[in-house]
């Protein structure tokens, strides 16, 4: 068989593009999928709250106690109805069984009202963690506040210091319980139970560790707030919208 | 020189007493502090994978859709768009999990949709509310409303 120079660099084009196209559809098919390890060091959890868009309906709450056995009568979140009286004067915060079955139906009253869930605020340097006698509960490498059950003694010191009064003791395994921020879920790559069945999205699963979160933009272009700042617990929930009076 | 061990017998029992003592000390807390204590901070790094450990309730709508595509598809092209299935329809990761021995129960309308469209001023003002009582004439709110694209 004869062949020029045109017919020899022809093949070689073609076995070169079959070649090509082999090597991609076997990194495609026949690689191995990369092991789904979950990396805390990629990740810095946190979560966005826009009271303007709360309802009060208590899904979250519902959807919290449901996902985590929270016994009855205890919540690791909550949904609390602000009425606050023109020109000053305390606010009537009303939050019945945390809004686990929304609110009742309500009275009109002719002052601003709106809708606060709360939650453990999950901060970098939490007073909750800094108690504890036995490093039973920590921040992890991925900015949750957990608590380990089978070292808590039940002391109640954590209890006292949260300023936001997010834990309690389970009445039958007495150690500390508290909101994990869905560790279990996260961790998987779900969001929290809480904002998976939020209606109206006014709760958001943020991770400040990943560049495309769109907490960033959010931060940016809106003025949020943390609760009690003051306290300079470097709080990881931020409010937008957040009337002054919200204690 | 051997003048300054001349006495030093009466050391050697409280040296072996204190070393006797520093071996028991160490033998305790390696059976007491729990293994990787430290790696992290001051607490158990077990405990993380004891956290991770808790099992799901719900599933996530994402499995929802995996077989039932063509509601999936009305809610997600409809108002409720950003409603999870399981919002409405409760936990289903049991569902998932073995569809056929977990049958879930279909909501009550009655309760499920005015927990979050009744009239009350907390509300967001752009938010779709109703006084119930004056909005159907006691009709139920699926009579005229599909609950997965509500708009009429």
């Amino acid at each position: 068989m004869e062949m020029n120079r045109r017919d020899l660099l022809t093949i070689g084009g073609k076995l070169l593009l079959i070649a090509s196209v082999g090597a991609t559809f076997e990194q495609i098919t026949g690689a191995e999928p990369a092991p789904d390890v979950y990396k805390m060091a990629d990740h810095w959890w946190g979560m966005i709250i826009d009271i303007e868009k709360c309802i009060g309906c208590g899904s979250c709450v519902r959807a919290c106690s449901n996902e985590n056995q929270v016994p009855d009568g205890y919540f690791r979140t909550w949904v609390e109805r602000y009425e606050v009286p023109e020109g000053g004067g305390n606010p009537k915060v009303t939050s019945p069984d945390g809004a686990i079955n929304g609110f009742p139906l309500p009275k009109p009253v002719d002052v601003k009202s709106f809708f606060v869930p709360k939650l453990c605020n999950h901060c970098a340097d939490s007073p909750c963690t800094q108690v504890c006698p036995v490093g039973a509960t920590f921040v992890s490498p991925d900015g949750v506040v957990l608590v380990d059950k089978d070292y808590c003694l039940g002391c109640r010191y954590c209890v006292q210091a949260c300023p936001y009064g997010c834990r309690y003791l389970h009445p039958e395994t007495e150690t500390v319980d508290k909101c994990n921020l869905c560790y279990h879920r996260i961790t998987k790559g779900l969001t929290t139970a809480c904002c998976e069945n939020c209606p109206t999205g006014a709760r958001q699963l943020v991770d400040f560790k990943n560049p495309k979160d769109p907490v960033h933009e959010f931060l940016k272009n809106n003025k949020v707030n943390v609760l009690k700042a003051y306290m300079a617990t470097e709080s990881k929930v931020y409010y937008n919208h957040l009337d002054g009076s919200v204690r | 020189m051997e003048k300054l061990f001349r006495d030093s017998g009466h050391l050697i029992r409280p040296a072996l007493v204190l070393l006797a003592g520093l071996g028991l000390f160490m033998v305790i807390r390696g059976a007491v502090v729990p293994k990787g204590f430290g790696q992290y901070g001051h607490y158990r790094p077990g405990a993380l994978a004891m956290v991770r450990q808790h099992p799901l309730s719900y599933a996530g709508h994402e499995a929802c859709a995996m077989c039932h595509e063509e509601e999936s598809k009305t809610r997600a092209e409809g108002k409720h768009a950003h409603v999870s299935c399981e919002t409405c329809h409760g936990p289903l990761a049991k569902h998932v999990d073995d569809p056929v021995a977990n049958v879930p129960k279909l909501p009550t309308v009655a309760t499920l949709c005015v927990r979050c469209h009744e009239k009350d001023q907390a509300k967001p003002k752009g938010f779709p509310q109703v006084v119930s009582a004056e909005h159907s004439n006691g009709m139920a709110c699926n009579d005229c409303h599909k609950p997965h694209s509500p708009k009429l």
